[in-house]
Protein backbone atom coordinates (compact mmCIF):
# COMPACT_ATOMS: atom_id res chain seq x y z
CA UNK A 1 0.00 0.00 0.00
CA UNK A 2 0.84 3.39 -0.74
CA UNK A 3 1.80 3.88 2.70
CA UNK A 4 3.47 7.64 2.48
CA UNK A 5 0.08 8.33 0.45
CA UNK A 6 -1.83 7.20 3.13
CA UNK A 7 0.36 9.10 5.97
CA UNK A 8 -0.36 12.53 3.85
CA UNK A 9 -3.65 12.35 3.77
CA UNK A 10 -3.75 11.20 7.29
CA UNK A 11 -2.19 14.75 7.74
CA UNK A 12 -4.83 16.63 5.83
CA UNK A 13 -7.23 15.13 6.76
CA UNK A 14 -6.52 16.75 10.22
CA UNK A 15 -5.56 19.61 9.11
CA UNK A 16 -8.91 20.30 7.83
CA UNK A 17 -10.34 19.12 10.58
CA UNK A 18 -13.10 21.43 11.51
CA UNK A 19 -14.66 18.34 10.58
CA UNK A 20 -18.50 20.02 9.85
CA UNK A 21 -20.01 17.20 12.11
CA UNK A 22 -17.93 17.08 14.95
CA UNK A 23 -20.38 17.71 18.22
CA UNK A 24 -19.28 16.16 21.43
CA UNK A 25 -15.30 16.71 21.37
CA UNK A 26 -13.51 15.89 17.87
CA UNK A 27 -14.84 13.19 16.77
CA UNK A 28 -16.19 12.32 13.25
CA UNK A 29 -19.59 11.33 12.56
CA UNK A 30 -21.60 10.68 10.04
CA UNK A 31 -23.85 13.79 9.70
CA UNK A 32 -27.10 11.43 8.87
CA UNK A 33 -26.65 10.14 12.51
CA UNK A 34 -29.87 11.44 14.47
CA UNK A 35 -28.87 14.21 16.79
CA UNK A 36 -29.53 12.77 20.43
CA UNK A 37 -26.72 10.01 18.84
CA UNK A 38 -24.47 13.21 17.62
CA UNK A 39 -24.56 14.60 20.65
CA UNK A 40 -24.56 11.76 23.34
CA UNK A 41 -21.36 10.64 21.50
CA UNK A 42 -17.92 11.21 24.09
CA UNK A 43 -14.10 10.44 23.94
CA UNK A 44 -14.24 7.78 26.97
CA UNK A 45 -11.00 5.13 27.61
CA UNK A 46 -12.15 2.18 29.12
CA UNK A 47 -9.13 0.57 30.87
CA UNK A 48 -6.61 -0.82 28.91
CA UNK A 49 -8.38 1.16 25.79
CA UNK A 50 -7.56 4.30 24.10
CA UNK A 51 -10.29 6.57 23.28
CA UNK A 52 -13.24 5.48 21.71
CA UNK A 53 -16.33 6.80 20.74
CA UNK A 54 -18.68 6.04 23.40
CA UNK A 55 -22.43 5.13 22.15
CA UNK A 56 -23.51 3.85 26.13
CA UNK A 57 -21.46 3.31 29.00
CA UNK A 58 -23.33 0.39 30.33
CA UNK A 59 -23.71 -1.99 28.71
CA UNK A 60 -20.52 -0.82 27.31
CA UNK A 61 -20.86 -0.05 23.92
CA UNK A 62 -17.89 2.26 22.56
CA UNK A 63 -17.37 2.83 18.47
CA UNK A 64 -13.62 2.81 16.60
CA UNK A 65 -12.64 6.24 15.59
CA UNK A 66 -12.54 6.34 11.64
CA UNK A 67 -8.57 7.28 11.51
CA UNK A 68 -7.53 3.55 13.20
CA UNK A 69 -9.27 2.26 9.72
CA UNK A 70 -6.54 3.77 8.01
CA UNK A 71 -4.20 0.86 8.62
CA UNK A 72 -5.28 -2.64 7.34
CA UNK A 73 -5.46 -4.45 11.11
CA UNK A 74 -7.24 -2.65 14.04
CA UNK A 75 -5.23 -2.22 17.06
CA UNK A 76 -6.52 -4.27 20.50
CA UNK A 77 -6.58 -0.74 21.96
CA UNK A 78 -8.68 0.63 19.66
CA UNK A 79 -10.85 -2.36 18.65
CA UNK A 80 -14.95 -1.97 19.47
CA UNK A 81 -16.53 -2.89 22.45
CA UNK A 82 -20.00 -4.30 22.19
CA UNK A 83 -21.99 -6.14 24.87
CA UNK A 84 -25.75 -6.62 25.09
CA UNK A 85 -25.42 -7.56 29.38
CA UNK A 86 -24.57 -5.63 32.08
CA UNK A 87 -22.13 -8.32 34.25
CA UNK A 88 -18.60 -8.79 32.28
CA UNK A 89 -16.58 -11.29 33.81
CA UNK A 90 -13.19 -10.30 34.46
CA UNK A 91 -11.94 -14.08 34.50
CA UNK A 92 -8.75 -15.32 35.45
CA UNK A 93 -7.18 -17.50 32.71
CA UNK A 94 -5.80 -20.28 35.60
CA UNK A 95 -9.47 -20.94 36.33
CA UNK A 96 -10.91 -20.53 33.01
CA UNK A 97 -12.78 -23.44 31.76
CA UNK A 98 -14.48 -24.36 28.68
CA UNK A 99 -17.56 -27.37 28.43
CA UNK A 100 -18.79 -28.70 25.70
CA UNK A 101 -21.52 -31.27 25.61
CA UNK A 102 -25.35 -31.55 24.80
CA UNK A 103 -27.11 -33.74 23.25
CA UNK A 104 -25.54 -34.72 20.16
CA UNK A 105 -22.09 -34.50 21.95
CA UNK A 106 -20.33 -37.70 22.52
CA UNK A 107 -19.00 -37.29 25.75
CA UNK A 108 -18.82 -34.53 27.83
CA UNK A 109 -15.57 -32.72 27.80
CA UNK A 110 -14.37 -29.56 29.56
CA UNK A 111 -11.05 -28.05 28.97
CA UNK A 112 -8.87 -25.20 30.42
CA UNK A 113 -6.94 -22.70 28.90
CA UNK A 114 -3.22 -24.72 28.72
CA UNK A 115 -5.21 -27.94 27.64
CA UNK A 116 -7.09 -25.95 24.91
CA UNK A 117 -3.20 -24.25 23.63
CA UNK A 118 -1.47 -27.50 23.73
CA UNK A 119 -3.52 -30.52 22.72
CA UNK A 120 -4.73 -29.11 19.63
CA UNK A 121 -3.07 -27.56 16.28
CA UNK A 122 -2.91 -23.61 16.71
CA UNK A 123 -4.11 -21.45 13.72
CA UNK A 124 -3.94 -18.15 12.77
CA UNK A 125 -6.57 -16.22 10.35
CA UNK A 126 -6.53 -12.76 9.62
CA UNK A 127 -10.92 -11.66 9.63
CA UNK A 128 -13.39 -8.51 10.12
CA UNK A 129 -15.25 -8.94 13.35
CA UNK A 130 -18.53 -6.11 12.68
CA UNK A 131 -21.51 -6.29 14.56
CA UNK A 132 -24.47 -6.85 12.84
CA UNK A 133 -26.10 -2.95 13.53
CA UNK A 134 -22.41 -1.96 12.24
CA UNK A 135 -24.29 2.30 10.86
CA UNK A 136 -27.61 1.52 12.02
CA UNK A 137 -27.07 5.21 13.32
CA UNK A 138 -27.11 6.07 9.65
CA UNK A 139 -30.31 4.59 8.90
CA UNK A 140 -32.98 6.70 7.26
CA UNK A 141 -35.49 6.65 8.81
CA UNK A 142 -33.92 5.97 11.98
CA UNK A 143 -34.13 2.55 13.98
CA UNK A 144 -34.31 2.05 17.42
CA UNK A 145 -30.85 0.19 19.44
CA UNK A 146 -27.26 1.21 19.35
CA UNK A 147 -26.72 3.70 17.25
CA UNK A 148 -23.73 3.03 15.58
CA UNK A 149 -21.43 4.89 13.29
CA UNK A 150 -19.01 3.04 11.03
CA UNK A 151 -16.56 2.22 13.70
CA UNK A 152 -18.03 -1.57 14.96
CA UNK A 153 -15.95 -3.13 13.44
CA UNK A 154 -12.12 -4.05 13.17
CA UNK A 155 -9.88 -6.52 11.75
CA UNK A 156 -7.56 -8.80 13.61
CA UNK A 157 -5.14 -11.69 13.36
CA UNK A 158 -6.57 -14.58 15.80
CA UNK A 159 -4.87 -17.09 17.20
CA UNK A 160 -6.57 -20.15 18.65
CA UNK A 161 -7.82 -23.95 17.71
CA UNK A 162 -10.25 -24.95 15.07
CA UNK A 163 -13.67 -25.29 17.29
CA UNK A 164 -13.62 -28.78 14.52
CA UNK A 165 -10.77 -30.20 16.35
CA UNK A 166 -12.17 -29.53 19.57
CA UNK A 167 -15.61 -30.68 18.95
CA UNK A 168 -14.38 -33.63 17.44
CA UNK A 169 -12.39 -34.26 21.23
CA UNK A 170 -15.78 -34.43 22.49
CA UNK A 171 -17.26 -36.39 19.14
CA UNK A 172 -20.31 -35.10 17.05
CA UNK A 173 -23.18 -37.79 16.66
CA UNK A 174 -24.76 -37.76 13.55
CA UNK A 175 -28.13 -35.64 14.22
CA UNK A 176 -26.16 -32.56 15.21
CA UNK A 177 -27.72 -29.75 13.83
CA UNK A 178 -26.52 -26.90 15.47
CA UNK A 179 -23.54 -25.86 17.90
CA UNK A 180 -24.49 -23.17 20.29
CA UNK A 181 -22.24 -21.03 22.70
CA UNK A 182 -22.83 -19.20 25.69
CA UNK A 183 -20.14 -16.77 27.63
CA UNK A 184 -19.40 -15.53 31.00
CA UNK A 185 -21.17 -12.53 30.74
CA UNK A 186 -24.28 -12.26 32.68
CA UNK A 187 -27.62 -9.98 32.49
CA UNK A 188 -28.33 -7.71 35.17
CA UNK A 189 -31.12 -9.12 36.15
CA UNK A 190 -32.81 -12.42 36.35
CA UNK A 191 -35.41 -11.97 34.32
CA UNK A 192 -33.14 -10.86 31.11
CA UNK A 193 -32.13 -13.66 28.37
CA UNK A 194 -28.71 -14.52 28.88
CA UNK A 195 -26.97 -14.07 25.44
CA UNK A 196 -26.42 -17.49 23.96
CA UNK A 197 -26.07 -18.00 20.06
CA UNK A 198 -25.72 -20.94 17.62
CA UNK A 199 -24.42 -21.23 14.23
CA UNK A 200 -25.21 -24.72 12.10
CA UNK A 201 -23.14 -27.29 12.25
CA UNK A 202 -20.93 -26.89 8.83
CA UNK A 203 -20.34 -23.53 9.56
CA UNK A 204 -18.98 -25.26 13.33
CA UNK A 205 -17.30 -27.62 11.00
CA UNK A 206 -15.59 -25.37 8.57
CA UNK A 207 -11.55 -24.75 8.99
CA UNK A 208 -12.15 -21.58 9.70
CA UNK A 209 -14.06 -21.39 12.37
CA UNK A 210 -11.84 -21.12 15.94
CA UNK A 211 -11.69 -20.67 19.46
CA UNK A 212 -9.47 -17.82 20.09
CA UNK A 213 -7.61 -16.82 22.82
CA UNK A 214 -4.95 -14.26 21.01
CA UNK A 215 -5.75 -10.73 18.53
CA UNK A 216 -2.19 -9.61 16.78
CA UNK A 217 -0.06 -11.29 19.08
CA UNK A 218 -1.68 -10.72 22.09
CA UNK A 219 -4.20 -11.91 24.73
CA UNK A 220 -7.52 -11.12 23.78
CA UNK A 221 -8.27 -7.78 25.88
CA UNK A 222 -10.81 -8.17 28.39
CA UNK A 223 -13.38 -6.32 26.71
CA UNK A 224 -13.34 -8.44 23.46
CA UNK A 225 -13.62 -11.88 25.41
CA UNK A 226 -10.48 -12.71 27.28
CA UNK A 227 -9.66 -15.58 27.84
CA UNK A 228 -10.90 -17.44 24.61
CA UNK A 229 -14.09 -16.46 22.28
CA UNK A 230 -15.56 -17.73 19.13
CA UNK A 231 -14.05 -16.66 15.63
CA UNK A 232 -16.45 -17.18 12.75
CA UNK A 233 -15.33 -15.94 9.72
CA UNK A 234 -17.47 -13.72 7.50
CA UNK A 235 -20.28 -13.90 9.62
CA UNK A 236 -21.04 -10.81 11.68
CA UNK A 237 -19.93 -10.43 15.25
CA UNK A 238 -22.82 -11.39 17.00
CA UNK A 239 -21.80 -14.99 16.75
CA UNK A 240 -18.53 -14.55 18.12
CA UNK A 241 -19.43 -15.26 21.42
CA UNK A 242 -17.09 -13.99 23.85
CA UNK A 243 -15.85 -15.00 27.28
CA UNK A 244 -16.77 -18.62 25.87
CA UNK A 245 -17.86 -20.84 29.00
CA UNK A 246 -19.87 -23.83 26.91
CA UNK A 247 -20.14 -25.11 23.85
CA UNK A 248 -23.87 -27.09 23.39
CA UNK A 249 -24.18 -29.87 20.70
CA UNK A 250 -27.77 -29.66 19.58
CA UNK A 251 -30.31 -31.88 17.71
CA UNK A 252 -33.12 -29.20 17.93
CA UNK A 253 -32.64 -25.29 16.89
CA UNK A 254 -31.56 -22.87 19.49
CA UNK A 255 -34.46 -21.17 20.81
CA UNK A 256 -34.09 -17.51 23.25
CA UNK A 257 -34.42 -13.89 22.36
CA UNK A 258 -30.93 -12.88 21.05
CA UNK A 259 -31.90 -15.98 17.87
CA UNK A 260 -35.29 -15.11 17.76
CA UNK A 261 -36.86 -12.56 17.47
CA UNK A 262 -32.79 -10.72 17.64
CA UNK A 263 -31.00 -10.73 14.90
CA UNK A 264 -33.11 -11.18 12.18
CA UNK A 265 -33.97 -10.04 8.39
CA UNK A 266 -36.99 -10.14 6.42
CA UNK A 267 -37.22 -13.06 4.43
CA UNK A 268 -36.13 -12.27 0.86
CA UNK A 269 -35.04 -8.86 1.58
CA UNK A 270 -30.83 -9.44 0.25
CA UNK A 271 -28.98 -11.01 -1.58
CA UNK A 272 -26.06 -12.93 -1.67
CA UNK A 273 -27.05 -13.88 1.96
CA UNK A 274 -25.72 -17.51 3.34
CA UNK A 275 -28.63 -19.70 4.20
CA UNK A 276 -29.05 -21.03 8.61
CA UNK A 277 -32.20 -23.25 7.51
CA UNK A 278 -32.68 -24.21 11.04
CA UNK A 279 -33.29 -20.96 12.37
CA UNK A 280 -35.30 -20.01 8.95
CA UNK A 281 -39.34 -19.14 9.02
CA UNK A 282 -41.82 -17.90 6.35
CA UNK A 283 -41.25 -14.07 7.80
CA UNK A 284 -37.73 -13.66 8.44
CA UNK A 285 -34.13 -15.33 8.96
CA UNK A 286 -31.16 -14.61 10.97
CA UNK A 287 -28.59 -12.46 10.00
CA UNK A 288 -25.45 -14.39 9.08
CA UNK A 289 -22.34 -12.82 6.38
CA UNK A 290 -21.26 -9.65 5.86
CA UNK A 291 -22.25 -7.83 2.70
CA UNK A 292 -19.72 -6.38 0.82
CA UNK A 293 -18.62 -3.01 1.92
CA UNK A 294 -16.26 -0.33 2.00
CA UNK A 295 -15.38 2.93 4.07
CA UNK A 296 -13.70 5.43 3.00
CA UNK A 297 -10.92 7.19 5.46
CA UNK A 298 -8.62 9.47 3.31
CA UNK A 299 -11.77 12.17 2.16
CA UNK A 300 -15.22 13.00 3.90
CA UNK A 301 -18.11 14.72 3.08
CA UNK A 302 -17.91 18.32 2.86
CA UNK A 303 -13.96 18.42 2.81
CA UNK A 304 -12.35 21.18 0.82
CA UNK A 305 -9.30 20.53 -2.16
CA UNK A 306 -7.83 22.68 -4.39
CA UNK A 307 -8.21 22.29 -8.13
CA UNK A 308 -5.24 20.46 -10.14
CA UNK A 309 -3.95 18.66 -6.78
CA UNK A 310 -3.61 15.47 -6.06
CA UNK A 311 -6.84 14.37 -4.47
CA UNK A 312 -6.49 10.19 -2.79
CA UNK A 313 -9.46 8.55 -2.51
CA UNK A 314 -8.26 5.46 0.21
CA UNK A 315 -9.75 3.47 2.47
CA UNK A 316 -10.95 -0.38 3.17
CA UNK A 317 -12.96 -2.63 1.51
CA UNK A 318 -14.66 -6.47 2.71
CA UNK A 319 -17.08 -8.87 2.37
CA UNK A 320 -18.35 -12.08 4.13
CA UNK A 321 -15.62 -14.36 3.30
CA UNK A 322 -15.08 -14.23 -0.28
CA UNK A 323 -12.87 -11.65 -0.71
CA UNK A 324 -12.54 -8.28 -2.19
CA UNK A 325 -12.67 -8.43 -6.37
CA UNK A 326 -12.42 -4.29 -7.11
CA UNK A 327 -12.44 -1.36 -5.58
CA UNK A 328 -13.98 1.56 -8.14
CA UNK A 329 -13.99 5.12 -8.29
CA UNK A 330 -16.92 6.91 -10.23
CA UNK A 331 -16.40 11.04 -10.34
CA UNK A 332 -19.34 11.66 -13.24
CA UNK A 333 -22.23 10.10 -10.92
CA UNK A 334 -21.71 7.15 -11.41
CA UNK A 335 -21.54 6.82 -15.29
CA UNK A 336 -18.04 5.57 -15.30
CA UNK A 337 -15.82 3.63 -12.99
CA UNK A 338 -12.27 3.51 -12.48
CA UNK A 339 -10.48 0.59 -10.58
CA UNK A 340 -8.58 1.26 -7.30
CA UNK A 341 -5.56 0.01 -6.97
CA UNK A 342 -5.62 -2.59 -3.91
CA UNK A 343 -3.15 -3.15 -1.10
CA UNK A 344 -1.88 -6.43 0.31
CA UNK A 345 -3.95 -9.78 0.33
CA UNK A 346 -4.09 -10.63 3.92
CA UNK A 347 -6.99 -13.03 3.24
CA UNK A 348 -10.78 -13.58 2.09
CA UNK A 349 -11.72 -12.55 5.52
CA UNK A 350 -9.85 -9.72 6.23
CA UNK A 351 -9.61 -5.77 5.12
CA UNK A 352 -8.42 -4.86 1.66
CA UNK A 353 -7.10 -1.34 1.51
CA UNK A 354 -7.07 0.43 -1.83
CA UNK A 355 -6.32 3.74 -3.23
CA UNK A 356 -6.98 5.73 -5.85
CA UNK A 357 -5.48 9.49 -6.70
CA UNK A 358 -7.05 11.89 -8.98
CA UNK A 359 -6.62 15.55 -9.83
CA UNK A 360 -9.87 17.55 -9.84
CA UNK A 361 -9.72 19.56 -12.71
CA UNK A 362 -12.14 22.69 -11.90
CA UNK A 363 -13.62 24.39 -8.43
CA UNK A 364 -16.76 23.57 -7.55
CA UNK A 365 -18.45 20.28 -5.98
CA UNK A 366 -17.10 17.26 -7.03
CA UNK A 367 -19.05 13.91 -5.98
CA UNK A 368 -17.00 10.90 -5.15
CA UNK A 369 -18.35 7.45 -5.10
CA UNK A 370 -16.81 4.46 -4.19
CA UNK A 371 -18.18 0.89 -4.38
CA UNK A 372 -16.58 -3.09 -3.64
CA UNK A 373 -17.48 -6.18 -5.55
CA UNK A 374 -16.42 -9.19 -3.51
CA UNK A 375 -14.78 -12.07 -5.44
CA UNK A 376 -18.43 -13.72 -5.73
CA UNK A 377 -19.73 -11.01 -7.57
CA UNK A 378 -21.48 -9.18 -4.92
CA UNK A 379 -21.51 -5.50 -5.05
CA UNK A 380 -22.42 -2.61 -2.75
CA UNK A 381 -26.00 -1.09 -3.14
CA UNK A 382 -27.53 2.03 -4.17
CA UNK A 383 -29.78 2.78 -1.93
CA UNK A 384 -30.34 1.37 1.56
CA UNK A 385 -32.56 -1.78 2.30
CA UNK A 386 -34.59 -1.06 4.64
CA UNK A 387 -35.15 -3.40 7.71
CA UNK A 388 -36.24 -2.82 10.74
CA UNK A 389 -33.56 -4.05 13.39
CA UNK A 390 -30.64 -1.29 11.30
CA UNK A 391 -28.31 -4.49 9.70
CA UNK A 392 -26.40 -4.11 6.59
CA UNK A 393 -25.87 -0.92 5.62
CA UNK A 394 -23.65 -0.92 2.68
CA UNK A 395 -24.31 1.69 0.47
CA UNK A 396 -22.03 3.52 -2.17
CA UNK A 397 -21.16 6.60 -0.49
CA UNK A 398 -21.40 9.85 -2.20
CA UNK A 399 -18.69 12.12 -0.88
CA UNK A 400 -18.99 15.97 -2.09
CA UNK A 401 -15.72 17.50 -2.03
CA UNK A 402 -15.87 21.30 -2.12
CA UNK A 403 -12.89 22.09 -4.70
CA UNK A 404 -11.60 25.61 -4.22
CA UNK B 1 -40.23 -0.35 48.08
CA UNK B 2 -37.29 0.84 45.73
CA UNK B 3 -34.24 2.55 47.04
CA UNK B 4 -31.59 3.76 44.92
CA UNK B 5 -28.13 3.76 46.47
CA UNK B 6 -24.64 5.11 45.19
CA UNK B 7 -22.04 3.20 47.19
CA UNK B 8 -19.00 0.86 47.84
CA UNK B 9 -19.58 -2.70 48.40
CA UNK B 10 -22.84 -3.76 47.99
CA UNK B 11 -23.28 -7.62 46.89
CA UNK B 12 -24.91 -9.62 45.48
CA UNK B 13 -24.62 -12.96 43.14
CA UNK B 14 -24.19 -11.13 40.44
CA UNK B 15 -21.40 -9.28 41.93
CA UNK B 16 -18.54 -10.43 43.59
CA UNK B 17 -16.91 -8.38 46.07
CA UNK B 18 -13.98 -8.71 44.04
CA UNK B 19 -15.79 -7.08 41.14
CA UNK B 20 -16.67 -4.48 43.63
CA UNK B 21 -13.71 -3.70 44.82
CA UNK B 22 -11.77 -3.58 41.11
CA UNK B 23 -14.83 -1.37 40.15
CA UNK B 24 -14.47 0.84 42.66
CA UNK B 25 -17.96 2.22 43.07
CA UNK B 26 -21.10 -0.11 42.60
CA UNK B 27 -24.76 1.15 41.89
CA UNK B 28 -27.13 -0.72 44.32
CA UNK B 29 -30.88 -1.06 43.07
CA UNK B 30 -32.32 -2.38 46.12
CA UNK B 31 -35.59 -4.23 45.11
CA UNK B 32 -38.31 -5.45 46.57
CA UNK B 33 -37.24 -8.46 47.33
CA UNK B 34 -33.80 -9.13 45.97
CA UNK B 35 -31.11 -6.84 45.86
CA UNK B 36 -28.57 -6.27 42.17
CA UNK B 37 -25.90 -4.50 41.73
CA UNK B 38 -24.09 -3.55 38.43
CA UNK B 39 -20.75 -2.41 38.18
CA UNK B 40 -20.23 1.21 36.92
CA UNK B 41 -18.17 1.98 34.15
CA UNK B 42 -16.43 5.10 35.12
CA UNK B 43 -17.66 7.99 32.69
CA UNK B 44 -20.94 7.15 33.41
CA UNK B 45 -21.58 10.21 35.51
CA UNK B 46 -21.25 12.41 32.97
CA UNK B 47 -24.91 11.16 31.26
CA UNK B 48 -27.08 14.22 31.84
CA UNK B 49 -30.41 13.53 31.11
CA UNK B 50 -33.18 16.18 31.13
CA UNK B 51 -35.26 17.49 33.84
CA UNK B 52 -38.49 17.11 33.38
CA UNK B 53 -41.67 15.62 35.54
CA UNK B 54 -41.00 11.47 35.59
CA UNK B 55 -37.48 11.67 35.55
CA UNK B 56 -36.86 10.28 38.83
CA UNK B 57 -39.37 7.19 37.53
CA UNK B 58 -37.32 6.93 34.49
CA UNK B 59 -33.91 6.47 36.61
CA UNK B 60 -35.79 4.49 39.45
CA UNK B 61 -36.76 1.48 36.81
CA UNK B 62 -34.00 1.86 34.01
CA UNK B 63 -31.00 2.03 35.64
CA UNK B 64 -30.65 -1.15 37.02
CA UNK B 65 -29.57 -2.46 33.45
CA UNK B 66 -28.18 0.14 31.47
CA UNK B 67 -26.99 3.51 31.50
CA UNK B 68 -29.46 6.50 30.59
CA UNK B 69 -27.19 7.53 27.21
CA UNK B 70 -29.46 4.74 25.72
CA UNK B 71 -32.19 7.30 25.66
CA UNK B 72 -30.28 10.16 24.57
CA UNK B 73 -28.60 8.13 21.64
CA UNK B 74 -32.20 6.63 20.50
CA UNK B 75 -33.75 10.48 19.86
CA UNK B 76 -35.52 12.51 19.05
CA UNK B 77 -36.93 9.76 16.14
CA UNK B 78 -39.40 7.85 18.18
CA UNK B 79 -43.19 9.05 18.42
CA UNK B 80 -44.74 8.23 21.48
CA UNK B 81 -45.75 4.92 20.26
CA UNK B 82 -41.93 4.12 19.32
CA UNK B 83 -41.47 4.85 22.67
CA UNK B 84 -44.17 2.89 24.01
CA UNK B 85 -42.93 -0.08 21.95
CA UNK B 86 -39.48 0.21 23.58
CA UNK B 87 -41.41 -0.06 27.04
CA UNK B 88 -42.55 -2.82 25.94
CA UNK B 89 -39.63 -4.56 24.89
CA UNK B 90 -37.98 -3.78 28.06
CA UNK B 91 -41.00 -5.14 30.05
CA UNK B 92 -41.56 -8.35 27.61
CA UNK B 93 -38.02 -9.52 25.92
CA UNK B 94 -35.64 -8.29 28.71
CA UNK B 95 -37.63 -8.58 32.10
CA UNK B 96 -37.44 -5.12 33.13
CA UNK B 97 -39.61 -5.32 36.15
CA UNK B 98 -40.90 -1.36 35.92
CA UNK B 99 -43.82 -0.45 38.19
CA UNK B 100 -46.88 -0.70 36.83
CA UNK B 101 -47.87 2.62 38.58
CA UNK B 102 -44.48 4.91 36.94
CA UNK B 103 -44.96 3.17 33.33
CA UNK B 104 -47.33 6.81 32.41
CA UNK B 105 -44.59 8.60 33.99
CA UNK B 106 -41.85 7.20 32.06
CA UNK B 107 -43.69 6.97 28.70
CA UNK B 108 -44.53 10.96 29.46
CA UNK B 109 -40.87 11.79 29.81
CA UNK B 110 -39.88 10.10 27.14
CA UNK B 111 -42.25 11.20 24.46
CA UNK B 112 -42.22 14.83 25.40
CA UNK B 113 -38.06 15.40 26.19
CA UNK B 114 -36.96 12.95 23.75
CA UNK B 115 -40.11 12.47 21.45
CA UNK B 116 -40.21 13.04 17.76
CA UNK B 117 -40.90 16.72 17.37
Amino acid sequence: MHRRNVLTAAAGFAATSALPLARAAQIWQPGEMADGALDSALLEALPGKRELIKRSFRPPNFETPIEYFRAAITPNDAFFVRYHLGSIPDAAAASWRVRVGGAAAGTPVELNLVQLQREFEPVEIVAVCQCSGNRRGMFQPHVQGVAWGVGAMGNARWKGVRLRDVLKRAGVKPDALEVAFNGADEPAMEGTPDYIKSIPLDRALDENTLIAWEMNGAPLPRWNGFPARIIVPGWTATYWVKHLTDIDVRTKPQGGFWMIPAYRLPAGRFSGIDRFPSQENATNVPITNMLVNSLVTSIHDGMRVHAGQPVEVAGIAWDGGSGIRTVQVSLDHGQSWSDAPLGKDLGRFSFRQFSYTFKPDRTGTQLVLVKATSQRGETQVSDLVPNPAGYHHNVIPRIALAVA
Amino acid sequence: MKNFVIGLGATSPRATAARAARTGAVLACALAFAFTTVPVIAGEEKVQIATAPGVDQVRANCIACHSLDYIQMNSPFLDRKGWEAVITKMEKAFGAPIRAEDKDAILNYLATAYGKK
